[in-house]
């Protein structure tokens, strides 16, 4: 069961709605809908699963519906059709149809939310800000106040805890916003532009303590963006709004080397693809590298050959008749094992790294998948080439 | 034209009188009812009052002025007025204006505060309202004065009635504006968190409000002062009678004097009810 699930969603807003779903169906746009009853379209034929323990980013222009489509999840958005199916106390619950009851319910334990503007209330103090949703819940103060402490210093504010969240900085301020959503221990977490208020630096490294945290507590959280860059960091699934319709989703490497329209297209073209494309999007695949009596070789004249076991796994290399040494790399990270005369990486390696991993060293880069099993090459002609593809 | 309107007077004077005397004459239980229970309060807060000895009741006022906001001068200044008024020969009158001006806040907060709150979650009340309020702020006070007299007889109930009606579009106006004025990202974080419509009102309109209530509050007492003069002409105690008998005997003396005390107390309500300077960092 996923998480959350869209199935054919449509929002719309302002008062004469009524006869907008006609108007939907009748594949008009969102100037139309408009024009003709006054309505504003939020979003229209929404589907979109999110899984467990995924991160899935809405990325678009303003105004193209991610918020709208997120407000829907806890219900501060009125669905006009379809349903949102989200996955509390191992049911399915349809929060768009569900009584007043069980919505309270979901908003209390199951979703979360942190706010782009932060959504501090400023007459508390951090500690109480932690605490507003287990207040809310009812918690005595007692556990409340161990929980809170626990998630201040998950978010390692624990100093601050006494102060009003208006004497922090912006970026303290959105620590706060998640340590608050973080102490529901709800298990969606809806962030609307969590860092877009946030200067570039610390938006960065906010981006790293997210993706740090959700290693350690493994959410599901469905994220809005208008950074194609953010989106691709932290994103394990992208979707791209236009107009109130996802126009495309996917990975990130799908979106970067196939967008589907021009408008993705355009976006794309403004992203830096180092941190996104990996080893099997730039390598020659191990079907198509050249290999004699059982090694494989590396380099055109054949006097690098690497000799592989017979589950296609690299064993040793042999260089102008000498025996050589295999250097693995472990993780992003890119360090290897010195001295050594080929690179042994993981094929999810990324462009920035393998790089990186090149400017060290002249050694060839082979790429194996995550059983050892050879995945394919990566010389100067496979980086370069794409690099160029792209622009191209 | 002219003639015709003069002749078909719409005879509103006469209404509104059968209006007030067919109250008088069926509901005067209740009148007399609410004449003994307000009347009773406030005769009791006063004898309270004035039972305590009044350099005693000084130096609590001026310790009620130090807890509140931490300030010597503000104590100091709270007793130094109050002795000029004691001095000046008003301390009587100016605890039974106190007294009027404290039960008329109670009442007019009591009331007001819950029917901002209604009208602030209900647009439809706020417009129905609204044009009341503004008569109750615009018509000339001794309009109503007659019939409050006629309905709760002569005395001190039918002034505090009166600076009810006076002081409460104040509260109401002001409460109704702190709870609009709560931001909807707020609101927001409240509903997402599954917040009740009663939690959302404790944990995050009333907070919010809360200073702009304060205000509102403030107002009302000050807006209640303002009517002491005209609580007396219905015969209410206080620093009003004064007043009043010096505008009929021409005594410019007296006058002066009564108006001096009327105006150390509201300063001294003004400077002690204001929001205490906010703690730091909060807005
Ligand atoms: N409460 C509302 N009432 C009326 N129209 C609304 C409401 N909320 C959103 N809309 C409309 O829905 C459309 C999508 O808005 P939405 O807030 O989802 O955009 P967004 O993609 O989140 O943009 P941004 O990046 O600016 O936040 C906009 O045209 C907006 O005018
Ligand atoms: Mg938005």
């Amino acid at each position: 069961m996923p998480a959350i699930q869209f199935n054919k969603v449509d929002i719309v807003f302002g008062d004469r709605r009524g006869k907008a779903p006609a108007l939907i169906d009748q594949g008009k746009t969102r100037d139309e809908i408009l024009a003709a009853t006054g309505a504003v379209l939020g979003a229209a034929g929404i589907d979109l699963t999110v899984e467990r323990g995924e991160i899935c980013v809405l990325m678009g222009l303003s105004g193209s519906g991610k918020s709208t489509v997120l407000r829907a999840v806890n219900g501060l958005n009125e669905v006009a059709r379809g349903s949102v199916l989200v996955s509390h106390d191992g049911a399915a619950v349809d929060v768009t149809h569900c009584d007043d009851a069980t919505l309270r319910e979901i908003r209390m334990r199951t979703v979360s939310m942190v706010f782009q503007q932060f959504g501090l209330l400023p007459w508390r103090s951090v500690r109480e800000n932690v605490g507003f949703g287990l207040e809310i819940r009812g918690m005595p103060a007692a556990e409340r106040r161990r929980i809170v402490d626990e998630k201040l210093a998950m978010v390692g504010l624990s100093q601050w805890a006494d102060k009003h969240a208006q004497e922090l900085s912006g970026g303290m301020q959105q620590r706060v916003g998640l340590a608050r959503a973080f102490a529901t221990d709800a298990e969606i977490l809806l962030m609307d532009e969590p860092f877009s208020a946030l200067d570039p630096l610390i938006r960065d490294k906010m981006q790293d303590e997210l993706l740090d945290l959700q290693r350690r507590i493994q959410k599901t959280i469905l994220f809005v963006s208008h950074d194609l860059d953010e989106a691709m960091k932290i994103g394990s699934k992208i979707a791209i709004m236009e107009a109130g319709c996802i126009v495309q989703c996917g990975t990130a490497e799908d979106i970067l080397l196939r967008p589907a329209t021009p408008y993705v297209a355009e976006f794309v073209k403004h992203t830096n693809p180092l941190n996104v494309l990996r080893g099997h999007s730039v390598m020659t695949p191990a079907c198509s590298v050249r290999r004699s009596d059982g090694t494989v070789l590396l380099d055109r004249d054949g006097l690098v050959r690497m000799r592989v076991d017979a589950g296609d796994r690299p064993v040793g290399v042999e260089v102008n008749g000498r025996e050589g040494s295999l250097g693995r790399v472990n993780g992003n990270a890119g360090a290897f094992d010195t001295p050594c005369d080929i690179i042994v990486a993981p094929v999810e390696l990324k462009l920035a790294t393998t790089i990186a991993l090149k400017r060290k060293t002249d050694h060839p880069i082979i790429f194996v998948d995550a059983d050892g099993k050879l995945a394919g090459l990566c010389g100067d002609d496979e980086i370069y080439g794409s690099l160029l593809r792209r622009s191209a | 034209m002219y003639s015709w309107l003069t002749e078909h007077k719409i005879p509103l004077g006469s209404w509104i009188k059968s209006f007030v005397d067919f109250l008088n004459q069926h509901a005067q239980w209740l009148f007399d009812w609410i004449s003994l229970v307000l009347g009773t309060l406030i005769e009791g807060l006063t004898d309270l009052l004035l039972a305590v000895p009044p350099l005693l009741l000084i130096a609590i006022f001026a310790g009620i002025a130090y807890g509140l906001h931490r300030s010597f001068r503000l104590a100091a200044f709270t007793a130094i007025a109050f002795l000029l008024v004691i001095n000046l020969g008003y301390w009587q009158p100016t605890i039974e204006t106190l007294a009027l001006v404290i039960w008329a806040t109670l009442v007019c907060v009591v009331v007001g505060v819950p029917i901002g709150i209604a009208a602030a979650h209900r647009p439809w009340l706020y417009a129905g309202i609204r044009p009341a309020l503004d008569l109750m702020q615009t018509i000339p006070t001794f309009v109503y004065l007659i019939p409050t007299l006629v309905l709760f007889g002569l005395g001190t109930v039918p002034g505090l009635i009166s600076t009810v009606i006076f002081a409460i579009p104040a509260p109401i106006r002001l409460t109704h504006l702190g709870i609009t004025s709560v931001p909807a990202q707020l609101r927001e974080a409240g509903q997402a968190f599954g917040a009740t419509k009663r939690q959302l009102l404790y944990k995050v309109e009333l907070p919010h409000a809360m200073p702009t209530i304060m205000a509102g509050i403030t107002q009302c007492i000050m807006l209640s002062l303002s009517m002491v003069v005209i609580a007396a002409l219905v015969g209410a105690d206080g620093l009003g009678k004064p007043v009043v008998r010096a505008l009929n005997s021409v005594n410019i003396g007296m006058g002066f004097e009564a108006g001096a005390a009327i105006v150390l107390l509201a300063i001294v309500l003004d400077r002690v009810c204001k929001r205490p300077e906010r703690r730091k960092g909060a807005r």
